[in-house]
């Protein structure tokens, strides 16, 4: 590698003239926009207002934990409340802002390109979340779905089932919103790379959404067949899965889980890529291991498509069947393990500014961890028939989806709102943030090891006694994760109206989506955009200039 | 005083594998163990335990390390070393989990097979009652358990779900139907009687056949670190064998309604003589209950639980019968009787 970022050809240099700054009126965020940027925040914010809603509905959901008897909310209510949280955690949370918000804005940032391959589309595929969202929360006016995210038949057939409609017709929304954005990443990455960029110059971020895409595209389609044969058994009275008409229930877990199992790396995948983006900048170091990270995000995507079946261990399923599922889920931990011990490399010797933004990463790693070596625990069928559906399982997802995808979402905020709003974050709160949410997030699903463990079932209104004081401590610790998205909402809403201008590239970091002002102008770039062959160059080698002395005009103005 | 990093790396190394061991062995975090086969899935999960921990400690270690010693200090505006890999180091961070994780398999496929988990359905040569069995399972897609005239269906296996008979086990000491529905277990002996818990001797081979009769259910208990969906129109099964004496929850993990957390009952695991007494008690409570039930007229008995009483009411014809021609079982279809302890006290 001789220079990390060649100077731009004499004809491209930027124009002089001021055609092509600007930036969008305010107003632009509640239209109808086919700008990458501004549906990349159209999708944030939306997403972290339903963040807001589906803790809150965590919050009542530990409220009525706190004791044994089910006595704050009734039982029917509270099956709703766990429903539609699980369900706007996932579809309308994780899944939209991993992939949505993040993939937009930084998709075409990241390979050069002015916007998306399918601009109207990515419109299209944003303005299906709002409606869907609003249905889906909005069924607690009418009667909300009772049957868990999962839906599972005969249950969902006879119980709530207006609520189960809206169920379908909402996820059916938001799927058919992910399968349009996956096509647009997918083409994006492809084909909309500039001119000189190879695949194996790309930014990591670029191959976990690469990764991502195809899942969404494999596997989303299935999810909707199970949704609308369900439908048909729900409204026409048909019988595909309706034991008695001679249905097959266990035929709609495999759908089910055939998208919902690669839906976890669908929420954790972008996560991956951005941890990948974010260490070597914070930590002054390249990242170790491009080659081994960019292809173990593929292996994941293709092992992901192959281990649905662990979720139906206790299930009708056949012995040689939970034997297989069982040794592929274990062979997962081989490509996510080489992930996290690079990250770990990479962290090692760096010049580590424990920002917000590394504290979230460095959080997102250790939590992390904790969610997959359960998870290769839970993948041993022996074990796993023990604790199936109880609160183990419970923790070890948070671990993955909260401990994982949301603390490294919010690293990705941190590091990433310079560039989308122009404007710093104030670190301080950002730091007190951090530590209320590891704190609440520990002592709220921590201790749920042991209530599965133990004895305790999921989805249950009311339990046993003697599992009072450890319910205590993890509501108490959800409250206290509530709190804790207080400081970050103070700190987001106050830094994007009057925090200080941030400069084009704060971090001094390498990507191509740093050499740009911040905000980017309309068209990301004045003047053609320099080409990075290596985004973590970092590193001082003797005679050479420290990358951190460059500013990101000089990327074009003089040779490095 | 500059310890070498070399001796620092073995002390943590110790460290950590100490620690880990210490944990992994006692942690107590897993209920009481109740059967034979519990004690095996505990040192399974001992041992995934302890490697956790040594893996987390490392991991989390380095994180930490890393925060404190390679914190970038105020003003310094320089870059860590520009090291892009180690192929030697990536291989072995690939090769060790891969070795664990297959590792791991295996033990836990040889642990699965002692459980009888690879062999569920297998009923070693016992047959229950072929009518029920056909009645119970007929509808769903894999064709009946047993064929028309009684023998098994050879396909029947491969689509079977549970945990069934230990390798080399005979047939079962004790078998029990049970039956999940919204939002209790019933439990129905063949000796001739339904119960609201299950009641089994210790020390015996005990096969659950279960069927789901609204929506699914999880039959688990804790202390015998067994669990299996409950299944309407398809049969599932579990077999084990209780160790200890005493009485342990049944749970219902699988969200089966508004009210699926007060889906509980109990397992009674009795001594061999106080497991006949309660047998005895039962069968001479069914026989003045069935006598009642019989004479009920028909429209005025509660229609979920026709099926069970109708199941009752034929057993408990058989059971007199059996009773008055002790001579004569070996010839009735219902050879279950051959198991009864009732029986053997004739």
């Amino acid at each position: 590698m001789t220079s990390a970022i060649t100077e731009n050809p004499e004809a491209t240099k930027p124009p002089s003239g001021p055609q092509h700054k600007g930036h969008h009126p305010w107003w632009i965020y509640f239209t109808f926009c086919t700008d990458h940027k501004v549906i990349g925040i159209q999708y944030l914010v939306t997403t972290f207002i339903f963040y807001l809603i589906g803790g809150a509905l965590a919050t009542v959901v530990r409220a009525e934990l706190a004791t044994p008897a089910s006595d704050l909310v009734s039982r029917e209510l509270y099956n709703q409340l766990f429903t539609v949280h699980a369900t706007v955690m996932i579809f309308l949370w994780i899944v939209p802002a991993g992939t949505g918000a993040f993939a937009n804005f930084l998709l075409p940032l990241q390979v050069g390109a002015r916007d998306m391959a399918f601009p109207k589309l990515n419109a299209v595929a944003f303005w299906m979340v709002p409606p869907a969202g609003v249905l889906l929360i909005g069924s607690f006016l009418i009667e909300a779905p009772g049957s868990g995210w999962t839906s599972y038949p005969p249950l969902s057939l006879v119980n709530n089932q207006t609520g189960e409609l809206i169920w379908i017709l909402s996820v059916l929304l938001l799927g058919t919103s992910s399968i349009l954005g996956a096509v647009n990443f997918g083409t994006t990455i492809i084909k909309m790379r500039m001119p000189g960029l190879s695949f194996n110059q790309m930014p990591l971020f670029c191959w976990s959404m690469l990764a991502a895409s195809a899942l969404v595209l494999i596997s989303t389609p299935v999810l909707a067949g199970a949704l609308i044969l369900l439908s048909f058994d729900l409204v026409v009275g048909t019988n595909f899965f309706n034991p008695a008409g001679g249905g097959e229930p266990v035929v709609y877990q495999h759908m089910f889980w055939f998208y919902s199992h690669p839906a976890v790396y669908i929420m954790i995948l972008p996560v991956f890529g951005m941890i990948s983006e974010i260490l070597p900048v914070h930590a002054r170091k390249p990242i170790f291991g491009y080659l081994a990270i960019a292809y173990s995000s593929l292996t994941i995507s293709f092992l992901g498509l192959i281990v649905w079946a662990h979720h139906m261990f206790t299930s009708g399923t056949p012995s040689w069947l939970r034997m297989f599922f069982m040794v592929a889920t274990m062979i997962i931990a081989v490509p996510t393990g080489i992930k996290v011990f690079s990250w770990v490399a990479t962290l090692w010797g760096g010049k580590i500014s424990l920002n917000s933004a590394m504290l979230f990463a460095m959080g997102f790693l250790s939590m992390f961890v904790i969610g997959g070596l359960s998870g290769v625990m839970v993948a041993s069928v022996p074990f796993d028939i023990h604790v199936h559906d109880t609160y183990f399982i419970v923790a070890h997802l948070h671990y993955v989806l909260f401990g994982g995808s949301v603390f490294g979402l919010y690293a990705g905020i941190y590091h990433w709102f310079p560039k989308m709003t122009g404007r710093m974050m104030n670190e301080t709160l950002g730091r007190i943030h951090f530590t209320l949410t590891l704190i609440g997030f520990n002592l709220c699903f921590m201790p749920m090891h042991w209530l599965g463990l133990q004895g305790m079932p999921r989805r249950v209104a009311e339990y046993d006694p003697q599992f009072a004081t450890v319910n205590l401590v993890c509501s108490i610790g959800s409250f206290l994760l509530a709190i804790s998205t207080l400081p970050f909402l103070y700190n987001a809403i106050h830094a994007w109206i009057a925090g200080p201008k941030a400069s084009g590239n704060p971090w001094n970091a390498l990507g191509l989506e740093w050499q740009t002002t911040s905000p980017p102008p309309i068209e990301n770039w004045e003047g053609d955009p320099p080409l990075v062959e290596d985004s973590y160059a970092y590193g001082s080698k003797p005679g050479k200039k420290s990358v951190t002395a460059l500013k990101g005009s000089d990327l074009w103005k003089t040779p490095v | 005083m500059d310890i070498p990093v070399t001796i620092l790396t073995l002390l943590a190394g110790i460290a950590i594998t100490l620690v880990s061991l210490w944990f992994g062995l006692n942690n107590n975090l897993l209920p009481f163990a109740a059967t034979s086969t519990a004690a095996d899935v505990d040192t399974l999960f001992n041992v995934m335990l302890t490697i956790s921990i040594g893996l987390f400690l490392l991991v989390q270690g380095l994180i930490v390390i890393s925060a404190i010693k390679f914190r970038r200090q105020p003003g310094d505006e320089s870059d860590g070393p520009p090291i892009h890999g180690n192929i030697p180091l990536e291989i072995l961070w690939t090769a060790i989990p891969a070795v664990l994780v297959m590792g791991i398999s295996v033990y836990s496929f040889q642990i699965y097979n002692q459980m009888g988990g690879l062999d569920p359905m297998n009923h070693g040569g016992h047959k229950m009652e072929p009518q029920a069995q056909v009645a119970m399972a007929s509808d769903s897609f894999e064709g009946p358990m047993l064929l028309a005239d009684g023998t098994v269906n050879p396909e029947y296996k491969k689509y079977a779900a549970g945990v069934g008979a230990a390798p080399g086990a005979d047939a079962p000491d004790v078998t029990v139907n049970v039956m999940g529905l919204q939002y209790a277990w019933i439990f129905n002996y063949p000796e001739g009687f339904v119960s609201g818990e299950l009641h089994v001797p210790v020390n015996k081979d005990v096969q659950l056949d279960m069927v789901g009769q609204d929506v699914l259910h999880a039959f688990w208990v804790p202390e015998f670190r067994l669990k299996q969906d409950v299944i309407p129109g398809k049969n599932t099964q579990l077999r084990f064998t209780p160790t200890e004496a005493g009485t342990y929850p049944i749970v219902c993990a699988e969200l089966c309604g508004p009210y699926h957390g007060a889906m509980r009952s109990q397992v009674i695991v009795h001594d061999e003589a106080d497991y006949d007494t309660w047998m005895q008690t039962q069968i001479a409570a069914a026989n003045v209950e069935g006598e009642a039930i019989a004479m009920t007229p028909p429209n005025l008995s509660s229609a979920p639980l026709d099926p069970i009483i109708q199941a009752m009411d034929m057993d408990i014809r058989a059971e007199e019968l059996a009773q008055l021609h002790p001579s004569a079982h070996g010839q009735m279809d219902h050879s279950h009787m051959q198991h009864d302890p009732a029986m053997v006290m004739n």
